[in-house]
């Protein structure tokens, strides 16, 4: 089902690609079909919505994935060994976290965006810049923490599964995993880091 | 990534049955279990570990095979429970297991139904784990081929079957044939699932039933020294999905005696180490017992990766093992026979 799904996906969407640019060829409109074209006539806003739209929910992909890795492993150690389910709860806040690194970079985002005036814009170049700019940070930084975030869900998430198991089996080695729990989320740290980083050029809106 | 989509479905199980290998007895257990005296200390030993009060209810003479029957009837709850929660394809990894335990129920029905036994006294006696619908029906067969289309065609061994069709009647020789083909078809297909199944379950599943199917072509060589099987026969009934083939298998077509079976060993690192300590002096351990002791490490080894489908394959050929040195420890205490307590094969 997996394999038909995701098959019948790149069909699709493959031939729309190869359906559009044979169009735009075969109609003279060949320039179209130009990265630089797409850019540049792409309005900011667009760019902001999306950063943001991928900040929080590459995250809450990621933390959901951990989440459920984690859950049912605690849940499937806890029936034979039921002193694992509060400790290793622990897990649990590791990926709920990365979510929150998401939702933190998304207001943080969201506070940026700002409407500026198409006139005033297309008049200045410095304003344009600008305008143009903060959008593609906005995506960058949305992008940059929501890839992030989704990858240390997913090693948080594993490596929590294993610790519940282990615990379950073995109380002495939980601490020793969470050694390495810790070290999985802090992966999710660098990426918000970067993105805050990023967010602070941004200068959206009508005045230079 | 792999990880996360395999816990989707099966990581609750995983869990579960991890859970259920912390009960494994350990080392220190078996020792307290050999140092009884009877079986009512047995019993309270035994009440101390994982297995709790399951023989409180029984009646004060214990005997051996009660105990053999509480020990499989908590081994088939805990696995059937597992079977009932799993999904595709779990569960059709699960049901590839009971495969082996309903070959063994057949034979042992045809067998019982060859010399004259009644049905109804032979059903008890099959693993509860390898039991299907069609079982009481089996005593209508007379050859292979009435045995195949009123019997197992509707049983999920029938693609198994096809191979011993053509055998002639059921006598004991056939029998003998009928429980290796079956044995082969049913172990190459279960290695073909694991292998398509991928990751780590083909990297562990397959070291073992390779492992398996080595052993079964390695014993049924040495038993057929001495018998009517010719050595054409014999090489039709060696599963072709272990290391030795097909080289070792050709080899051992060929043997004659223990020596020449031996000497193809000794080309397998693994194999000529088994063959190496056994020997049927006393106070030697027999070749059976080795390799029944390199199955258990072959199964603990799987137990060392997660998210794979191979430790409930493993659990469950452990917890046997484990029943079988439980039953062996009682019945040298029933017996008061205590010069071989210790050949038990400890699991931990």
């Amino acid at each position: 089902m997996r394999y038909l799904l995701g098959y019948t996906f790149g069909t699709i969407s493959s031939a729309t690609i190869t359906v559009l640019v044979l169009y735009h060829i075969l109609t003279g409109k060949g320039e179209r079909i130009s990265f630089a074209w797409f850019l540049e006539n792409t309005t900011p806003y667009m760019w902001a919505s999306v950063g943001i739209g991928l900040a929080v929910a590459l995250s809450i992909v990621g933390a959901a994935l951990g989440i459920h890795t984690t859950g049912v492993s605690i849940i499937g150690g806890g029936v034979k060994a039921p002193r694992i389910k509060t400790k290793n709860l622990i897990s649990i806040i590791f990926c709920e976290a990365v979510a929150i690194y998401g939702l933190i970079t998304a207001i943080v985002l969201c506070g940026m965006l700002d409407q500026f005036n198409y006139a005033d814009v297309n008049s200045s170049v410095s304003l344009k810049n600008q305008n143009w700019f903060a959008g593609y940070l906005m995506f960058g930084s949305g992008l940059a923490v929501g890839l992030v975030n989704l990858s240390c869900g997913i090693a948080v998430g594993i490596v929590g599964s294993g610790a519940a198991l282990a615990d379950a089996a073995n109380s002495a080695l939980f601490v020793k995993i969470l050694i390495v729990e810790i070290f999985g989320s802090a992966i999710g740290l660098f990426g918000l880091i970067v993105g805050i980083y990023m967010s602070a050029k941004i200068k959206m809106g009508n005045k230079v | 990534m792999k990880g996360c989509l395999f816990n989707i479905d099966g990581g609750y199980l995983e869990g579960l049955c991890r859970g259920f290998k912390c009960g494994i007895l350990q080392q220190s257990d078996y020792l307290n279990l050999v140092q009884c005296e009877t079986l009512e200390d047995l019993k309270l030993h035994l009440a101390g570990s994982d297995y709790g009060s399951f023989l409180a209810n029984e009646p004060s003479p214990l005997s051996v095979s009660v105990i053999d029957d509480k020990l499989r009837e908590k081994l088939v709850i805990e696995f059937q429970h597992m079977r009932n929660h799993s999904v595709e394809p779990l569960s059709q990894f699960l049901d590839f297991i009971t495969y082996s335990y309903m070959i063994d129920n057949i034979i042992l029905l045809i067998t019982g139904t060859l010399h004259q036994r009644p049905i109804s006294e032979l059903i008890p006696k099959c693993h509860p784990l390898g039991s299907f619908e069609q079982m009481e029906a089996i005593h209508v067969a007379a050859t292979p081929a009435e045995l195949y289309n009123a019997v197992l065609v509707d049983t999920p061994l029938a693609p198994f079957f096809v191979d011993c069709i053509s055998e002639q009647d059921l006598d004991e020789m056939n029998i003998e044939i009928i429980r290796n083909t079956l044995y082969k078809a049913y172990l190459e297909a279960f290695y073909k699932f694991c292998k398509d199944i991928g990751g780590t379950t083909a990297d562990t599943m397959c070291e073992i039933l390779a492992f398996e199917a080595d052993r079964r072509a390695i014993i049924i060589t040495i038993n057929s020294f001495g018998t009517e099987l010719g050595k054409d026969d014999r090489a039709k009934l060696y599963p072709r999905c272990g290391r030795l083939n097909p080289d070792g298998l050709a080899a051992l077509a060929r043997a004659d005696d223990y020596e020449q079976v031996k000497a193809v060993a000794e080309y397998y690192a693994e194999y000529s180490a088994l063959f190496e300590g056994a020997g049927n002096n006393p106070g030697d351990k027999t070749l059976e017992d080795k390799f029944f002791e390199y199955e258990v490490r072959l199964n603990v080894q799987a137990f060392l990766q997660q998210f794979h489908f191979g430790v409930f394959y493993s659990y469950l050929k452990l917890k046997e093992q484990e029943c079988r040195n439980i039953v062996w420890i009682s019945e040298c205490v029933a017996q008061k026979h205590r010069a071989k307590i210790d050949n038990y094969i400890p699991i931990f």
